[in-house]
């Protein structure tokens, strides 16, 4: 469920869709838009203009379904709207809105078709251009993942801005006899040809009544007012205020708390238990078995944690192996034509190019990692005459309902979807497992509102982890030039996993599995790049920028390892190489801002990575420093190119909060397994950066690119071969292992 | 038990081993401090009595002798707080979650000692978690924010 099955789905249906050419699912079917998921939730005097814009007297809504989880999505989503509406910033207001297949996310799927993002032949832009939107809409997938916001929303919400604002505008006129293009629109008022200003209020009856005009015209990019500039959030007063409402911040008269205890032997069975000892505390209302363990309800959080430790549960096995050695094994025996999975870069002939060279080659090894939010997973559900409320901050709102409506058997419109803001998500609260569990308790309590809260143990021990993953390459070098590069990933697979939870189980490659290794602007004659799958494990997910986090650190340490062998600079290694320009000028970029020409001091060291991932190239430069306490990380410079950028101050904090999370994983993230069960409990054991260890970032936003793209993941895969490279630069080892705490102290 | 939050007094029925943190969020539905990890790792809790950062999951409602303050009693929307302003200021907040632990322990910090030095803030700071990585921000906020005090 979840992610992974919406990928999977992606995958699948762009594969359907592109040999049945659209045929298949009629051009009815592809034509008809989808219903306005505003009408089916207005309240008097409230009026819907498109799908993102909703009037009342009190002003202007703007809708922005997407999930905020930290990364700007609704101030951008709100600015591209507000932007042709003409709306105030200060007015703007904004809300999630409902699930809707309206809601669809016409740009994810592009991740998933097996072209590259620096294609531009006329078979991939036919692909991305009319293959892609078809299938996006047919599969109607609400998902905020795949740094794919500023591309789905790029003109379709200055569609939805214009031609709100014009339907306004025909209402003017017409109440007055006039023509619409003698009236102006500012600030959230329509302005006669006499001055005289009318609220847009005033107007959204007459407006909703009118037909959308079609034929939008946008205004060109030197008239933007917001987009392009850096905005103040929106979200940024009630996030320094503590009056955000995270979903475990809503409170209802008459409400419970509860939480959950589950399985530590993941996907194992609940056999049987004792809640005897629970049951007789004061202040715990109920348990409620599940398959997989209980939810305990109480009076409060509190009394639900200390309860859950009372109850006894006899637990079935899980059925991967119990000891971390095995799980590796397991990994390390994929490299094998039974696990081929897919192998989508195969130039030259490097097995004849290795023949007799010398030839470099390595293994290189990184462990299960949690997600870790800071808000751990949770969700509120109320039942009620009929009609079930579920209340969570979520990345699929579609998928949450569509699994609630299954566990409580109740039907489309019976189901109300809240989505809250996320405490972070980076892929975990695309699930819907923690939803499920408020679903159960809410069903078991009729009439009470329900919050189930995780504990941070349950949540860490309970997650879809970043899959364990190995890379093992054969390279030569020839004239201080790579000859041939020979390089293999393997992991288990995400998609698999996800089909446990609900998705189906597909044929042929999973490509997150070769995610940023096929399609890198690296010109080398002999090169050949494969992914192998492992069979399944840990359950696991997508994790802040998928395959990119593990496949980066592989091939962009190997990189390094062949610039050394050839005598040469690693930057300048990368740039001779480079067989892109827009992807060569960010290396440039990078390598400018960082000065990595200049002499550093004694005991400091550089090292640079680039990787093109979710379509945007991105190159990052480190600089460590020996100390006394060991290993700091002093300064980061980075350079990522969107093709246009939104909201650059937005963009920076994406970029710079990317490569902090990147840093965390490779110097300290790693979960493992003992005795069948996950032995990091909390952030005691599995602790992220802090701030004293975080560098200095400096960040340069380039918009020579095509076409727009997101920014939420890129900056995530640089960072761990660009710190493993610096420590290289410094000390002579090569680390082919994350987290590099196992090997180096960090000061 | 008498617990008073935000200047303002409340009398409480509730066991003896709750921590502050659920006495304040699911007793008096004061819902700024935030539950991370109940173990005083993550800081997202952060509350202040009488003016000291404090973890409020580690530390039992029973046994808080003084006056506690919250996100929402350091400031309002509309009548922030010097820290508030300059997070506001910087655009520090991502997800937000563990923001007012984070500002709750700068307060603290910056009544303590007006001037800080990188180290100080560093050493101070290091308390609270932030998984969306907005350390450069929140260096540059507290910095701000004590010039703002009076204090660079």
């Amino acid at each position: 469920m979840g992610a992974a099955r919406t990928i999977a789905r992606r995958t699948f249906l762009v594969g359907s869709v592109a040999l049945a050419g659209g045929a298949a699912f009629g051009v009815h079917t592809i034509k008809k838009p989808y219903p306005n998921p505003l009408l089916d939730t207005l309240e008097d005097g409230e009026f819907t203009l498109t799908n993102y814009v909703l009037i009342n007297q009190d002003g202007v809504t703007l809708i922005t379904p997407k999930g905020e989880m930290g990364q700007g999505v609704q101030s951008t989503w709100a600015a591209l709207i507000a932007e042709e509406l003409d709306v105030a910033w200060d007015d703007v207001k904004i809300a999630h809105g409902p699930p809707g297949k309206a809601y669809y996310n016409a740009a994810v799927i592009e991740e998933g078709l097996p072209i590259s993002s620096l294609d531009h032949s006329g078979q991939a832009n036919f692909m991305r251009e009319k293959i892609a939107p078809i299938a996006a809409k047919v599969m109607a997938m609400q998902v905020t993942g795949g740094s794919s916001a500023a591309a789905d929303g790029f003109v379709k919400l200055r569609v939805a801005g214009a031609t709100a604002r014009e339907m306004l505008k025909n209402a003017a006129a017409k109440k007055l006899g006039l023509k619409a293009s003698q009236f102006m629109t500012v600030n959230g008022k329509v302005i006669t040809p006499d001055r005289e200003e009318i609220p847009y209020g005033d107007l959204a009856a007459d407006a909703a009544a009118l037909k959308m005009p079609k034929n939008i015209s946008l205004r060109p990019p030197s008239e933007w007012k917001y987009l392009g500039k850096s905005m103040p959030r929106l979200d940024m007063k009630t996030k320094v205020t503590g009056t955000a409402n995270f979903a475990p911040d809503l409170r209802f008269e008459g409400m419970k708390f509860g939480t959950v205890k589950m399985n530590p032997h993941l996907g194992g069975a609940l056999k049987s238990y004792n809640a005897d000892k629970a049951l007789a505390m004061k202040g715990v209302d109920k348990v409620i078995a599940t398959d997989h363990g209980v939810i305990i309800i109480a009076d409060n959080t509190w009394t639900a944690f200390k309860a859950a430790n009372l109850i006894d549960c006899d637990w079935g096995k899980a059925d991967y192996p119990d000891t971390m050695a095995e799980h590796y094994a397991a990994v390390g025996a994929a490299f094998d034509n039974a696990s081929y999975d897919s192998r989508n870069r195969d130039i030259g002939n490097v097995d004849t190019a290795l023949e007799g060279a010398e030839v470099l080659s390595a293994e290189y090894k990184v462990p299960y990692l949690a997600h870790a939010c800071m808000e751990p997973v949770n969700a509120t559900a109320m039942y009620q005459d009929g009609r079930l409320d579920v209340w969570a901050g979520n990345q699929a709102p579609g998928d949450l309902k569509a699994h609630a409506m299954e566990v409580s058997g109740l039907s489309q419109d019976q189901v109300h979807i809240h989505t809250q803001f996320m405490g972070g998500g980076f892929g975990r609260k695309s699930e819907v497992d923690f939803s499920e569990y408020a679903v159960r308790a809410a069903m078991a309590m009729k009439d009470t509102p329900v919050q189930i809260m995780w504990s941070r143990e349950e949540d860490m021990t309970h997650d879809y982890y970043r899959p364990i993953a190995m890379g093992r390459f054969r390279g030569s070098v020839k004239d201080g030039n790579i000859h041939a590069f020979d390089l293999n990933v393997a992991c288990p697979s995400i998609l698999e996993s996800g089909a446990e939870r609900g998705g189906p189980d597909l044929p042929g490659g999973d490509i997150t599995n070769a995610m940023t290794i096929w399609d890198q602007p690296y010109a080398i004659p002999n090169y050949r790049t494969t992914a192998w799958r492992a069979r399944k494990l840990l359950p696991v997910g997508a994790w802040r920028s998928v395959g990119g986090t593990q496949n980066a650190f592989f091939q962009e340490s190997m990189i390094d390892e062949m610039a050394h062998a050839a005598g040469r600079d690693p930057m300048d290694f990368r740039l001779e190489m480079m067989n892109n320009d827009v992807c060569k000028t960010v290396l440039e970029t990078v390598k400018d801002m960082s000065g990595w020409d200049r002499q550093r001091p004694e005991g400091h060291a550089l090292g640079c990575a680039f990787v093109l991932g979710f379509a945007v190239p991105t190159a990052e430069v480190i600089e460590i420093k020996q100390t006394n306490d060991g290993i700091k990380i002093i300064n980061a410079w980075a350079a990522v190119d969107v093709g246009t950028a939104l909201d650059p101050r937005n963009i920076e904090a994406q970029v710079f909060g990317g490569l902090n999370f990147g840093l965390a994983a490779a110097i300290m993230g790693e979960i493992d397994v003992k005795d069948g069960k996950i032995n990091q409990t909390n952030f005691h054991d599995y602790d992220s950066l802090r701030l004293y260890q975080a560098p200095k970032v400096e960040v340069e936003i380039l918009e020579n690119g095509k076409h727009i793209r997101g920014i939420g993941e890129p900056g995530t895969p640089p960072a761990a071969p660009a710190l493993a490279n610096a420590i290289f630069a410094l000390t002579g080892e090569r680390y082919r292992e994350l987290p590099l705490n196992k090997f180096v102290a960090f000061a | 038990m008498e617990l008073s939050v935000n200047g303002q007094a409340h009398n409480l029925d509730i066991d003896e081993d709750m921590p502050l943190l659920w006495a304040l969020r699911d007793k008096l539905n004061i819902t700024g401090p935030k539950y991370g990890c109940g173990i005083a790792m993550c800081g997202a809790c952060t509350v202040h009595i009488d003016g000291q950062a404090v973890r409020s999951c580690s530390i039992r409602a029973s046994e808080v002798n003084g006056e506690v303050t919250t996100i929402e009693g350091l400031g309002s929307p509309e009548a922030m707080h010097a820290v508030q302003s300059a997070w506001k200021e910087h655009q520090v907040a991502q997800c937000g979650y563990c923001q007012p632990g984070q500002i709750m322990s700068a307060a603290s910090l910056l009544a303590r000692n007006p001037n800080p030095s990188d180290e100080t803030i560093d050493q101070a700071m290091s308390a609270n978690l932030c998984r969306c990585g907005t350390y450069p921000r929140i260096r540059a906020a507290v910095k701000t924010a004590a010039a703002k005090m009076g204090g660079a």
